[in-house]
């Protein structure tokens, strides 16, 4: 049964994954993601990760790409020669990069399997994860994660000062 | 086989229970915006109008379902099923009534009890942006688009104060499963009489809570995605027939499900104080905790509708105020005062 429910979700995103370069309306792309996100939280709730699965909906699913929806309607990206001019001189290295990391992830997991190493065996994960993961997250990895809410704020912070600072420029200069 | 069996039944129970609630929610509506405003409402079909939802019904399915040429076909038929679907998911958390045993079988009055129990919920809740939004954009109409935009930008928001307004609860509580959260309050006593429920206690996330689910559910004094007088009717200006009464029945099923969980994490859920010992399994004791439940969410439902004839609507600058430089920082301030009284009292 749980076989089964792998491939179907595995399978699902998969082509929605392969759908979201293929399309060429951003809606469309943006759908199948979150298809695709769909489809991961299934698989973590086959691996009993019933917390993750509910994150990926909620932050993913839920928030950010409602958000990048509400971009490409706003500024209605239907023509792809915006997207062209942006995306386009960069194609060739994002392509031999994002293909260097699926070959890297791809290296590593076979290397475990073939050194014989076991999937993860954390009987605390399986039963209680959502303790285990706030336990986790607070004290063995209490600084990279502060370290990331700091990049998120100097993010937030950036954007900030870009906004007020193109209006005061605006406002200010004369014409 | 058993098991298989009973979720089947309570599944069917609850799905019905829900769509009749819809049917006579819609029908509660008209009825009290006309006491309020002092006119008679539906009362044609049926003794007192109780039948009109049927009429509503048929009407329509009979309808004659129009997709002008100009929709995006595939986005503008997905929209509907798209906002419906996690609506009347919400509900599955929802613990309705504490167990009853019926010939021999424990049975419990949840449909599941899953462990994640709160964030489930909140998943679903960020998931009804998309039927909103889509069908905005789909339906290739300047003022559905606007409802659409305005619904995400206006759902986000509120998204935040929604989920951070939960927190004192559940750290008070340690835990996201409804039904715990019931069982805890229904145990003890505050100050020797007052029930144990949490608006007591979070008196500032109740009301937060509160805010935020009429944000969500896109009613008013929060409506502003479909304000008719501007927007013709906002998203689903160019639904007809039963599309239509999918945007309608998605809008009653969150407010019917906001009712229910404001009811179950602040007042006590199937708790009846005083009259029936929390402890009891007999039949009648069950079937009074589910009264005690449905008494209390009736009374939200019938809040969402009282304000909503009493308010008049936000200008858009106030609603984005209200959730980022109100709500927002008085959950975190709640968060807070939580912690803190914790920390001092462990």
């Amino acid at each position: 049964m749980e076989q089964i429910f792998f491939y179907v979700f595995a399978a699902i995103a998969l082509v929605a994954a392969v759908l979201l370069v293929a399309f060429r309306n951003p809606v469309y792309s943006a759908l199948s993601l979150v298809t695709a996100f769909f489809a991961l939280a299934g698989l973590f709730v086959l691996l009993n990760a019933y917390f993750l699965a509910a994150v990926q909906i909620i932050v993913y699913a839920g928030a950010i790409m409602v958000l990048f929806l509400f971009v490409i309607m706003l500024l209605n990206l239907g023509h792809s020669d915006a997207l062209e001019r942006v995306a386009g001189k960069y194609r060739r290295v994002a392509v031999v990069l994002l293909a260097a990391t699926l070959v890297a992830q791809l290296g590593f997991m076979a290397g475990r399997k073939w050194a014989g190493m076991p999937a993860s065996e954390d009987a605390p994960l399986f039963t209680d994860n959502i303790n285990t993961i706030g336990r986790m997250l607070y004290t063995r990895y209490l600084f990279p994660f502060e370290v990331v809410s700091v990049i998120l704020l100097v993010a937030l912070i950036g954007v900030m000062v870009m906004v007020k600072g193109d209006r005061e420029g605006g406002e200010n200069q004369p014409r | 086989m058993d098991y298989a069996i009973e979720s089947t039944v309570k599944v069917v129970v609850v799905f019905a229970g829900l769509l009749g609630a819809v049917a006579y929610l819609v029908l509660a509506e008209r009825k009290i915006s006309a006491y309020i405003q002092n006119r008679l409402g539906p009362n044609r079909v049926g003794p007192w109008g109780l039948l009109q939802p049927i009429a509503d019904g048929l009407k329509f399915l009979f309808k004659e379902d129009v997709i002008p040429r100009h929709v995006n076909r595939f986005v503008y038929l997905a929209a509907p099923p798209a906002i419906l679907v996690p609506a009347l998911m919400g509900f599955a958390i929802v613990p309705f009534g504490d167990s009853i045993t019926l010939w021999g079988r424990e049975i419990r009055l949840q449909i599941a009890d899953v462990n994640i129990g709160i964030l489930y919920l909140l998943a679903l809740a960020s998931l009804g942006v998309y039927g909103v939004v889509l069908g905005g954009w789909a339906s290739n109409n300047k003022y559905a688009l606007l409802g659409g935009l305005r619904a995400s930008a206006q759902m986000i928001s509120y998204e935040l104060a929604l989920g951070l307004s939960l927190i004192g609860v559940l750290m008070a509580a340690g835990t996201l499963q409804l039904d715990e959260i019931v069982r805890q309050q229904s145990e003890r006593t505050l100050f020797g009489f007052l029930p144990g429920w949490n608006v007591f206690t979070q008196p500032l996330g109740f009301v937060l809570f509160t805010a935020a689910a009429f944000a969500e559910s896109n009613r008013l004094p929060f409506d502003l995605p479909e304000s008719e007088q501007e927007l013709v009717a906002g998203y689903h200006a160019e639904y007809s027939s039963m599309k239509f009464a999918m945007f309608f029945m998605a809008e009653y099923a969150h407010m019917i499900t906001a009712s229910a969980v404001i009811a179950t994490l602040f007042f006590g859920g199937w708790d009846m104080p005083w009259l029936v010992d929390p402890g009891s399994s007999s039949i009648g004791a069950s079937l009074l905790k589910v009264l005690a439940f449905l008494i209390k969410t009736g009374f939200f439902m019938f809040l969402f509708l009282w304000v909503r004839w009493t308010l008049p609507r936000f200008r858009y600058d106030q609603v984005m105020w209200l959730g980022w430089k109100v709500l927002l920082p008085l959950a975190l301030l709640n968060v807070f005062l939580t912690g803190l009284y914790l920390t001092l009292t462990n």
